[in-house]
């Protein structure tokens, strides 16, 4: 199929994009060889923990089911889902903005945060403000953003990046997590040990100020309730709860894909989501609310609806699924590309095989830094199997793949090596008459393979085939040649 | 074009192939079969799993227990429509702050309270999960939040199995706290460690006969 890419939605802005190919940047971080061991460990303990929480339910696959057909009719039914949610968000003394894409999004909350008169605001642990560069920005509107999560203050103290959605700091372990704090924070005991437990009551004793005294808190979502307006948030430490309850306003910025039609549907997530992500039969804290609630939590509350690309993604009938994303990052977890190239090897917000299709979907796939990301991976289905909605990536990834060819010849407008390689594998296998024709050249492949017998790169196109494996020399002798000499003997 | 109707034109763009809905399978869990002893006995091992403290009393030995679990507190609050009997037995030395629609503690005030004695909603056993609704026996969201020590009453009577059972029991709109153990991290090397920003210390006190 050729896209058509007039009059598509347009693509999304932001951290959404490879900063270099992937291959180029997997071959970087395989080299950290700390960083993959620390990954090998993480990924090994969640993958058993998941199993076993998942095993316990006899019904696992019928919640899959259900959450999949949920998440295909919402997105179905999009426009009406949205419109309902304002509705009864706004009848409950919210507001709701739309952003087009990140720098609106970003203007509206800095908007919204000046009005407070506020320079400070706490924010809960949140993919979409990470996707529109959301801290960033108000850096540079001179308003100060403290990161609550744990993960995400060792990535914030640390000057780093996320590389999980779930664990941004999946990457380090905890002798380096000790090392930040130690560095970073301004008050600290000087004796801090690497016990988990210790630094998790540094990182108490760093926020508990912060909590007490912030006037603005900017949080993410885990789902919105059309039917009722309700909002939550899903999380583990407490963080969440402080932000969401003690600040006078509240801004909360949320993909449009993040919608459920009915408040019931939350019963089939709420299954779903912690058992997939940290392989908790339930993670510790989960917070709903419905706009303002007189006398309890922040009386100023705001949601921005954010598209940046979700329509985009929306309009590919074989890739929309990838909007179904609960952001629970079991695949990431169970897949063997990810365990081995870590989070920042995919660039964008969303990595691993969700961050594979989802990051191009959201752009647009002829936007070439995420060109290769459709090729990030084995096709060993794992993600599939582990995705709570059923999301099946692999093949996604493979539609993918067939956009990126096509939109390579769309903008070459001449056959590009790829076309010209395939006309010739067409050919050559055609008719054996032709494959025996050029098994004639199968010495010069010998000779190209020299002492070692291996031929270690290919050229143009084909070079990416010998980038990261050899190529053993050709037998002197095909087996064509072989049967026919064979026949005559006998 | 405002970006509201802009972005709801993108939707009927993208969504002109006319996807069509199915009827949700719900063919999951939504009715239990376990009687009250087994459900007491799962909320028990999630909760204990979880790190919180647990015990099965009777309605009669609240105030005991309560006194109890507070010996070492200087100060607790309480919502105010929470059983006064039930902090009848308190040491004198532990404070008693109520916290009543007009009469609010301070973020402050509370942050200077060591624990909280509150009711709560419906618990779902299978996963070890209490929730709080914000009736006037459970109080605002904050002080179920800032004290450092949460004592929690939980009528057997509330205690479902299945987090479908929970669903008719909820008013969606009020805001609402799932509570499944103490604060807790998994953030470093993907281990769980108890205690972060919540409450370090979850008691919860299962009562017979309320």
């Amino acid at each position: 199929m050729t896209q058509v890419f007039l009059g598509m939605p347009a693509g999304g802005q932001g951290n959404l994009f490879e900063s270099e190919p992937f291959p180029k940047a997997a071959h970087r971080e395989l080299g950290n060889t700390q960083m993959r061991k620390n990954l090998r460990h993480a990924t090994h303990t969640i993958r058993d923990k998941r199993l076993k929480v998942v095993g316990e339910l006899p019904d696992w696959e019928a919640l899959r089911d259900a959450g999949s057909v949920i998440k295909n009719n919402s997105m179905a039914t999009l426009e009406e889902r949205l419109l309902e949610f304002e509705k009864n968000f706004t009848a409950r003394g919210g507001i709701v903005h739309w952003a087009r894409d990140a720098d609106e999004a970003n203007q509206i909350v800095t908007d919204l945060v000046k009005a407070t008169g506020s320079t400070e605001v706490v924010k809960v642990k949140s993919m979409a403000t990470q996707e529109i560069g959301l801290n960033e920005h108000l850096e540079t509107e001179g308003i100060s953003a403290f990161e609550t999560d744990l993960a995400e203050l060792i990535v914030q103290l640390g000057h780093d990046k996320p590389s999980h959605i779930l664990v941004p700091a999946i990457h380090k372990n905890r002798t380096e997590v000790r090392d930040i704090f130690l560095k970073e924070m301004p008050v600290v005991d000087p004796n801090l040990t690497d016990e988990p437990a210790k630094l998790a009551e540094a990182a108490r004793a760093h926020l508990r100020k912060k909590f007490l005294a912030a006037k603005v808190a900017i949080s993410g979502a885990n789902f919105a309730l059309a039917d009722t307006g309700t909002l939550g948030v899903v999380e583990s430490e407490g963080n969440g709860r402080m932000c969401l309850t003690l600040p006078e306003t509240l801004i909360t910025v949320m993909g449009i894909e993040k919608v459920l039609p009915q408040w019931e549907d939350i019963e089939v997530f709420m299954q779903l989501l912690p058992r997939s992500s940290t392989g908790e039969r339930m993670n510790p804290y989960t917070s709903l609310w419905t706009g303002v609630t007189e006398d309890d939590g922040p009386q100023n509350v705001h949601i921005v609806l954010l598209d940046n690309g979700r329509t985009r993604a929306l309009a590919d009938r074989f890739g929309r699924t990838a909007l179904n994303c609960i952001r629970c990052s079991a695949c990431m977890n169970v897949c063997p590309v990810y365990e081995r190239t870590g989070g920042h090897a995919y660039g964008s917000t969303y990595p691993g095989p969700i961050g594979a299709i989802l990051s191009p979907l959201l752009t647009g796939i002829e936007v070439e830094e995420n060109g290769s990301l459709p090729y990030a991976s084995s096709l060993c289905g794992a993600c599939y199997e582990a995705c709570p909605v059923k999301i099946n990536i692999p093949e996604i990834l493979v539609h993918l793949r067939g956009e990126d060819v096509d939109a390579k010849r769309e903008k070459h407008k001449l056959p590009t090596q790829m076309d010209l390689l395939m006309k010739g594998g067409s050919w050559a296998l055609g008719k054996g008459k032709n494959i025996g024709l050029l098994e004639k050249a199968l010495p010069l492949g010998r000779l190209a393979a020299g002492k070692d017998r291996k031929i270690k790169k290919l050229p143009g196109i084909a070079a990416g085939w010998t980038q990261s494996r050899d190529i053993p020399a050709p037998p002197s002798k095909s087996f064509r040649d072989w049967w026919s000499d064979e026949k005559e003997s006998k | 074009m405002s970006a509201k109707d802009e972005i709801l034109s993108r939707i009927r763009t993208a969504l002109a192939d006319t996807p069509v809905t199915e009827e949700v399978p719900r063919e999951y869990r939504t009715t239990s079969a376990m009687n009250e002893e087994q459900l007491i006995e799962l909320l028990v091992d999630r909760l204990v799993d979880y790190k919180a403290g647990v015990e099965v009393i009777d309605a009669a030995q609240i105030p005991e227990f309560v006194a109890a679990k507070l010996k070492d507190a200087s100060s607790v609050v309480y919502p105010q429509g929470l059983d006064s009997n039930w902090l009848s037995a308190l040491d004198k030395d532990v404070e008693q702050r109520l916290d009543a629609p007009g009469a609010r503690l301070s973020v402050a005030e509370l942050d200077a309270t060591s624990a909280v004695v509150t009711s709560s909603a419906v618990s779902v056993a299978e996963s070890g999960t209490i929730i709080l609704d914000g009736q006037p026996d459970q109080g605002r969201r904050a002080i179920s939040l800032v004290p450092d020590h949460h004592v929690c009453i939980v009528p057997i009577s509330t205690i479902v199995q299945l987090l479908p059972e929970a669903m008719p029991r909820l008013s969606i709109t009020r805001p609402l706290t799932w509570i499944s153990g103490p604060s807790a991290t998994s953030d470093i090397e993907l281990e769980r460690v108890e205690g972060v920003h919540g409450p370090r210390t979850l008691d919860v006190l299962m009562v017979r006969g309320l």
